[in-house]
């Protein structure tokens, strides 16, 4: 990092009025989700302490439902509850199900019989029973419960941000893709300390006698409710249409800041994950999205990428970075990895990608059958002659390229091959890069220059729109600082891209970011 | 008044209660005595509807409790619990208003209601804002008494109520419960698997065994005429002092000498023999003057005393 280095304390300051809003977010979201999870689990637990026989299934049900994925059940729930505040409340009252649920369930079964059977022989009806005996005695069970819930809300709102609701998520993700530190920090603090609170405060109430508990629990829905307030529901949209970024779009001067400062743009923005824009992009839910132009979902979900008429999204051309240590043990490695450079264009990328993500193809077949076709593929040797360490991220168009490099390398060297795929982001495989962990993966020019290196602005303008000069900058940066080297590019530019719906940008008449601009204007 | 007609319980295969029928005639005491398991507790919560029979009937006052609602029903009748079973979240004060609260009560008339109680039941004041966890067994024993009583229902339905406790505070809570004023209105069934506490305290006691009512009868006639082996030994281990409590002055008239002597304190002839030798020997006196139904008078010595009950004794086995 460079003069963007900042004090943590620096950047909370700076971005204080994100950081309040996000808090409070954070707050609302946990607490609407804990009081619909309340409204449901406390009634599904009287139930079932009633009927046992029902017991097994709903908690079974319960149980299996939280150990869906969190990303997963958002996105199941995109078709159905749109993206936003209601699926994430949804997604979050799912997970707080459980534990209420169960503790009011074992907390009223573990009452006293005696207890039960004397208010049934003072003559106490059903209700009276149920209000003035089970719920009091279950109590700390319950709350014991509505602790759990809570805390694993904190820490699944963090997701929220995926679909837009907002929530600490926000700093946390878009820190991660933005190798931004602080910014990961001034998610991660607030998010970690609210737990810690929340979590001491309700222990203090489940540990209060009878006396106090009592009036303690009239406050406490009032808390829950205000808290819950706290959570506006995104209102009173600025403009026609409505964008989705995702939270590394949003923070980069090569996203939404550049279409700002450079285009002008004002549109209604919310923030998402990439593993759910396109859906909901298609679903309507959104007109533009903040895409990758060589995604494979481009095609399947028919969308349009909007001409980047003036020119800020540098370009993203990919090609393997390795380290020199590596090409000096391994001295078939550079001729071998570049075997594929050139060979794949836009369309073609776009096209492997098509096959794997939506046409769930492995992505080891979809890189034979394109090896083969290009008369690249030898079966493998089976050399031992030393191990080549393939890195790469966590998402498709890497996967293949891994497969595509692993299979060059068993058929045309002597060398054995270990992949580590998935790793989770720029910085983590970088960092395993350098680390001598991986011997090399994929990088693209663009992230290479503005992510790794973080030169200051004026460079990186200069820079952003020429492939060569990027390509030769990020080559010999790379070799000066890390003693890593960037192979011959492999053709295609994966860059950012904002992209419509094909319908609606027909319809709109929108054909360029300008075109975009223009039409907000205007409506 | 209570009536069983031939009331039968079965849970799953254990046949708990096997056609049980009586009477309880109004303001009477009638103890329910057995050994544990015979069916006792399960014969009193029929009579509130806590558990609901099989077969048969019960009769409240001449209603069958089949037609009144279950709620509206107990909130009539007084229940003293076989586990106290008082709530752990509520107060002392706000156990004993339970009753009251339901049936709105205002707030002024639980209050001098519940003092007026936790005085007749010695309870301290203190208690009243404590939890019912740091009461003592004793103490909160008459804290579930009190909470049956605050209403003065006229049936009451006691199970073991004084279970819980050793046999000294058992005695003297014992004493003060039949001293209760209160209680003497009340048509009152009492569970209890101690004969002596029977003795005690019953106007009449219903046998059981197995489920089945063995005999019905008045103290004295289930000591001397048991109908059958189960009765007679269940009350032979501790018969001596059975008797001594049973047979009371009025009884032994009859075999007492004649003369009186002493003016002075009197005491009634329906002192039971136990009681007059307590007297006896406590107060250091060495005769006990009695004045009989007929107002007739006769002074007896400890000696005097024993010889007459042996007489009687005797006379109740040749009968
Ligand atoms: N809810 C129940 N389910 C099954 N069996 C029961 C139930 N309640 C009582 N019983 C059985 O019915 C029989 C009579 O029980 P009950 O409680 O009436 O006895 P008890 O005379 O009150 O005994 P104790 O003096 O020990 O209290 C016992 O064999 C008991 O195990
Ligand atoms: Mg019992």
């Amino acid at each position: 990092m460079n003069e963007q280095q900042q004090t943590l304390w620096q950047f909370m300051a700076g971005q204080s009025d994100k950081l309040l809003s996000q808090t409070l977010q954070h707050v609302g979201l946990t607490f609407i989700s804990l009081l619909f999870a309340i409204a449901i689990g406390l009634p599904l637990g009287i139930l079932i302490a009633r009927k046992r026989k029902l017991s097994g299934t709903v908690l079974g049900i319960a149980g299996v439902l939280q150990t869906v994925p969190s990303i997963a059940l958002l996105g199941f729930m995109i078709p159905v509850l749109g993206i936003g505040a209601k699926p994430a409340i949804v997604a979050l009252l799912i997970y707080a199900l459980l534990p209420i649920i169960r503790n009011t369930y074992t907390g009223i079964i573990g009452i006293d019989q005696h207890v039960k059977e004397a208010a049934r022989a003072m003559g106490m009806s059903k209700s009276q029973i149920l209000l003035k005996v089970e719920l009091p005695l279950a109590m700390p069970v319950i709350l014991a419960g509505i602790r759990t819930a809570t805390v694993i809300n904190v820490g699944v709102a963090t997701l929220a941000s995926f679909i837009a609701a907002g929530g600490l998520g926000e700093f946390i993700f878009g820190g991660i893709s933005l190798n931004n530190t602080n910014m990961i920090l001034a998610g991660a603090i607030p998010a970690a300390l609210l737990a810690i609170i929340l979590d001491a405060l309700l222990s203090l109430i489940q540990k209060m006698d009878f006396k106090k508990l009592r009036k303690a629990l009239y406050v406490f829905p009032v808390v829950i409710l205000i808290l819950g307030g706290f959570y506006a529901l995104p209102t009173a949209y600025g403009s026609t249409l409505t964008a989705g970024f995702t939270p590394e779009f949003m923070g980069r001067q090569d996203g939404d800041l550049g279409l700002k400062s450079t285009y002008g743009l004002k549109i209604h923005t919310i923030v998402i994950s990439d593993a759910v824009m396109y859906k909901a992009a298609f679903a309507k839910e959104l007109d533009v999205i903040s895409g990758y132009s060589t995604d494979g979902r481009l095609k399947a979900f028919d969308l349009k990428i909007l001409d980047d008429d003036k020119h800020i999204f540098p370009p993203y051309y990919a090609a393997p970075i390795v380290r020199e240590d590596a090409l000096n043990k391994f001295p078939e490695l550079e001729k071998t990895l570049n075997l594929l450079a050139g060979k794949i264009t836009d369309s073609i990328m776009t096209d492997l990608n098509y096959k794997t993500d939506y046409l769930h193809q492995q992505p080891e077949r979809v890189a034979k059958d394109f090896l083969i076709s290009n008369g690249l593929y030898k079966a493998a040797k089976n050399g031992h002659n030393g191990t080549v360490r393939i890195g790469s991220k966590i998402f498709g168009e890497q996967y293949i390229l891994a497969e595509m490099y692993s299979m060059l390398i068993k058929g045309n060297t002597d060398y054995d091959v270990a992949t580590k795929t998935g790793l989770g982001g720029t910085k983590i495989c970088f960092d395993a890069l350098t680390n001598d962990q991986i011997d090399f993966y994929p990088e693209y020019t663009g992230t290479g220059l503005l992510v790794l290196l973080q030169p200051n602005l004026k460079i990186a303008k200069e820079m952003a729109h020429d492939k060569e000069k990027t390509y030769n900058y990020v080559s010999t940066e790379f070799e000066k600082k890390f003693k890593i080297k960037w192979l011959k590019p492999i053709g295609f530019n994966n860059s950012y891209a904002l992209m419509m719906r094909q319908k609606q940008s027909k319809e709109l008449n929108v054909n360029s970011i300008s075109d975009l601009k223009n039409y907000l204007d205007k409506n | 008044m209570i009536e069983l007609k031939g009331i039968s319980k079965n849970f799953g295969d254990t046949r708990a209660v096997k056609q049980v029928s009586f009477k309880v005639s109004e303001k009477e005491t009638l103890v329910l005595l057995g050994t544990s398991g015979c069916g006792k507790t399960t014969t009193l919560k029929m009579i509130n509807r806590l558990i609901e029979p099989d077969e048969g009937q019960v009769l409240i006052n001449g209603e069958n409790v089949i037609d009144q609602d279950p709620d509206m029903l107990r909130k009539g009748i007084g229940y003293v619990m076989q586990n106290i079973g008082l709530f752990p979240h509520y107060t002392i004060a706000e156990n004993i208003a339970l009753v009251p609260k339901l049936l709105k009560w205002d707030k002024e008339k639980i209050k001098s209601r519940t003092e007026e109680l936790i005085q007749k039941l010695h309870l301290p004041e203190s208690t009243l804002t404590m939890f019912p966890h740091e009461l003592s067994g004793g103490q909160q024993q008459r804290v579930g008494l009190a909470r049956a009583l605050v209403t003065d229902p006229s049936v009451l339905l006691m199970d073991e109520p004084f279970g819980a406790l050793d046999n000294v505070t058992r005695a003297s809570i014992q004493k003060e419960f039949k001293a209760l004023e209160e209680l003497k209105r009340k048509t009152i069934v009492m569970v209890t698997h101690d004969v002596q506490e029977a003795f005690e305290l019953a106007d009449r006691i219903c046998l059981m065994d197995k489920g089945e009512v063995v005999q019905i009868g008045t103290p004295k006639e289930l000591l001397y005429k048991p109908v059958n082996d189960f009765a007679r030994n269940f009350l032979a281990s501790q018969r001596l002092a059975l008797e001594f409590k049973v047979v009371v002055i009025q009884d032994i008239w009859a075999y007492l000498p004649k003369e009186s002597l002493k003016d002075g304190d009197s005491h009634s002839a329906d002192l039971s023999v136990w009681e007059a030798m307590e007297l006896l020997r406590n107060n250091n006196h060495s005769d006990l003057r009695i004045t009989c139904s007929n107002q007739e008078n006769k002074t007896i010595n400890f000696e005097q005393l024993t010889k007459g009950f042996n007489q009687f004794q005797n006379a109740q086995v040749h009968e």
